[in-house]
């Protein structure tokens, strides 16, 4: 039921919080790009952002950008779905951990794939007499390893979902098994393959890391382009336009996987009921082959990965795994690799601590949904459809200079700011959704029992909340430590977070200091992985007592 | 000006919902509940039986009109200052505290001692006929017992006014009947002032002292 107050001061008090943080640390600094792209002197320059545009290189990368998306987007799909079959609609045994496993490459941090591909594809790699190192080919089939999972995830719940009774009745009516699957299950199925796609498209355009890794000189999209105006050319115009142009990709991007999403609300919206069937014999061979696809885009690079980092000069060992311990060369890196490490757990602690509370307030704040919480949710959103780049170059502009006599430029909880800003939409979205699960009535038996509004939420809300909060503070965490293309705008040379330091690595020659950037690389994926890990435990633990 | 005795007066109450057009839920209503007064408001769903009912409680801000207990005037009170229990038809005990925790929840906002408050939730859960109940979960128990307990926890901080939203109308018929005739002597032997809302004539006659019907808004 509706409280109708016409101002409603507790609110608005509340809500102060996270806009000024968001004002300060993202709108203020997209703002900027803004107007440093569009306004020289005072005034509207149109014609030099129109000059930066039209520059052929701008073209070549727009158009690099667009179609490395696209072929992201076509790979995953092509065996993303069908995995989705051979996953989630087909019972058989052992399928959990293969599920599990098929997921491990989303929650790896940009670099760390960037790496394993890498592994993979150097000259003196597994692939390596294919040439394929910086070639769209590598940058595409990371982007597919990247987001298979996206598809399997999407595509993968509603299929289980479908049913199989209408498969069935086209079949009585003398359709053959290709002709059911065409004429019922790929209807039924379109709205989600569509709405995976939009997303993973977005993904890929937005995709900074992996490129800037791979695609090393030779391959450039809008966002590596950005970083590089930044960091080689000292260009801060261009770099600012184009961020203005990523900005308009993105949105159309978004608008694209919004719609796609509501024509998936609608299509799903009946009740679910369970589509999923055991695997019979005749399923093996099917089965068997989408199987060995997937596995042979996932394993390889995690397989290249390892085994690289354990290869040393004279057959295989720890070596490099020791010297993250030790002083590299000071043109190399100015700190040992562990302090990199320390430096990204420090960060990402503050990151998602600031983050997960954040993302506590503002779930509160929307719970109930009215206009002014619209505008609200809108708002902590929009970093969402900002990539990160920009995120990092904007701070990079606006708080390098003093503010009101202060200096906070080169700080390190810039860094934890900047990926604060990046991992506070998904905080929200996980904690939105079991905020709105409880029954208001709940609140209301409880300020009826005498509980104030701050009892109310101390007393019912959070206690509910509690589990999925742990979750999401582990997300925030995990997606902090592999956070890069904010941090490697923000994070100080001397003061490297462990992507950064990888991303550094990759780019010195000589065994040791390849061989340190993959060692690096696992032991920030096993980071990850355990932070993840943990989180879904403890999710489970806290959840058990409710 | 406070009127010791007046109990629940309700004047001129008028609630609307925004909307193309508006809604007006409640629309000019005039009540008076005397204290030990159990007052059925008996009409056909969408009424405005349950908005009326959102008003005097405090979820609902009205749009004109005012509420007032013994002559003060608590239109603008804040709910969990009014002193009013509540009783809703389903869904609205904390599914993670046990029997006792929800029972006591209204004892400890008040900040009563423990010894009393154990006391207060064992005397409560015996009249609902639970007693013995406390260390449950509230997923062990049938709907008709999650009632009795929403009844005891209500009434545990001792409101001035108990108001019911179709208490009873998630239960089966047989359930209903019987713990409507407990519900009527466990609120008159707290000899609680009361109204409850239920579309069901046999429920209020059973459960209250005097019946007021609704239609369209206003009372008839």
């Amino acid at each position: 039921m509706l409280r109708r107050r016409s101002l409603h001061p507790a609110w608005w008090a509340l809500a102060a919080v996270p806009v000024a943080f968001l004002g300060l640390f993202f709108l203020w600094p997209l703002l900027t790009i803004l107007g440093r792209g569009l306004i020289v002197d005072g005034h509207l320059d149109v014609a030099g952002a129109w000059e930066v545009l039209t520059e052929p290189r701008t073209g070549k990368v727009v158009a690099t950008t667009i179609w490395l998306a696209l072929l992201g987007t076509v790979g995953s799909l092509l065996l993303g779905v069908p995995a989705a079959y051979a996953l989630f609609r087909v019972r058989w045994r052992g399928q959990k951990a293969v599920r599990a496993l098929a997921t491990v490459p989303f929650v790896l941090p940009t670099v760390v794939v960037a790496a394993a591909f890498s592994a993979l594809l150097r000259p003196s790699g597994l692939l390596g007499h294919f040439s394929l190192d910086q070639s769209m080919a590598a940058v595409a089939a990371a982007l597919v390893f990247y987001n298979v999972a996206v598809v399997l995830r999407v595509v993968g719940g509603t299929w289980a979902g479908l049913d199989p009774s209408t498969v069935a009745a086209a079949r009585v009516l003398g359709a053959s098994r290709w002709r059911a699957f065409r004429e019922v299950t790929l209807p039924a199925l379109m709205p989600a393959v569509a709405s995976a796609a939009a997303i993973v498209f977005l993904f890929c355009a937005t995709s900074f890391g992996v490129v800037l890794v791979l695609g090393g000189t030779r391959v450039s999209t809008v966002e590596t382009e950005i970083y590089l105006q930044v960091n080689q050319f000292l260009d801060l115009r261009a770099a600012a336009v184009l961020s203005i142009l990523q900005l308009l990709i993105v949105g159309l991007a978004l608008w694209v996987a919004d719609q796609a999403r509501k024509r998936r609300e609608r299509a799903t919206s009946g009740k679910r009921l369970d589509g999923t069937r055991a695997a019979r014999r005749k399923d093996v061979p099917v089965l068997a082959a989408i199987l060995a696809a997937l596995g042979l885009v996932l394993l390889p690079p995690l397989y290249a990965l390892v085994e690289r980092s354990l290869r040393t000069a004279s057959g295989h060992g720890f070596d490099h795994y020791a010297a993250l311990f030790q002083q590299p060369g000071r043109s190399v890196l100015p700190v040992p690799v562990w302090e990199a490490a320390v430096n990204s757990l420090e960060t990402a602690a503050l990151a998602a601590a600031v983050a997960t509370i954040l993302g506590v307030v503002v779930a509160h704040l929307v719970t109930h949904r009215t206009r002014r919480s619209a505008l609200l949710d809108t708002l902590v959103m929009l970093p969402l459809g900002v990539s990160a780049v920009m995120v990092g170059l904007g701070m990079l502009l606006t708080l390098n200079q003093p503010i009101f006599g202060v200096t906070i430029g080169g700080s390190w909880w810039l860094v934890a700011a900047a990926q604060a800003v990046v991992a506070l939409p998904l905080v929200v979205r996980s904690i939105v959704p079991t905020a709105r699960a409880i029954d208001p009535h709940l609140r209301m038996a409880a300020s009826s029992l005498g509980a104030s509004p701050w009892r109310v939420w101390r007393t019912v809300d959070w206690p509910l909340l509690r589990g999925t909060t742990g979750l999401a503070l582990g997300f925030a965490f995990a997606i902090a430590l592999g956070e890069f293309g904010a941090t490697s705008f923000l994070a100080r040379p001397d003061r490297p977070t462990l992507p950064t330091a990888i991303y550094r690595l990759l780019g010195r020659p000589g065994l040791e200091n390849i061989g340190m950037a993959f060692a690096a690389s696992v032991l920030l994926a096993i980071m990850t992985a355990s932070v993840m890990m943990a989180s879904e435990r403890m999710r489970t633990q806290v959840g058990a007592d409710l | 000006m406070t009127k010791n005795g007046a109990g629940l007066e309700v004047a001129g109450l008028r609630v609307t919902y925004p909307g193309k057009p508006p809604v007006e839920a409640v629309a000019g209503v005039d009540l008076t509940v005397v204290p030990g007064q159990i007052v059925g408001l008996l009409g056909p769903s969408g009424c405005g039986k349950s908005t009326l009912l959102s008003a005097i409680v405090g979820v609902v801000e009205p749009d004109a009109g005012s509420v007032a207990w013994d002559g003060v005037d608590v239109t603008h009170t804040p709910i969990h200052q009014r002193g009013f229990g509540l009783v809703f038809q389903d869904g609205q005990l904390f599914p993670h505290r046990t029997v006792a925790g929800n029972v006591g929840f209204g004892l400890d906002m008040a900040g009563v001692a423990r010894a009393e408050r154990d006391e207060r939730i064992a005397e409560l859960l015996e009249v609902v006929g639970l007693a013995g109940y406390g260390g449950r979960e509230i997923t062990e128990l049938s709907g008709g017992q999650r009632q009795r307990v929403a009844v005891a926890r209500s009434l545990a901080p001792r409101p001035r006014l108990l108001l019911l939203d179709e208490p009873l109308s998630a239960l089966d018929s047989e359930l209903r009947g019987r713990l409507a005739t407990d519900l009527g002597q466990i609120l008159r032997r707290y000899s609680m002032t009361a109204v409850m809302v239920t579309h069901d004539p046999r429920e209020a006659e059973m459960v209250c002292d005097r019946v007021v019907r609704m239609r369209d808004g206003v009372l008839l």
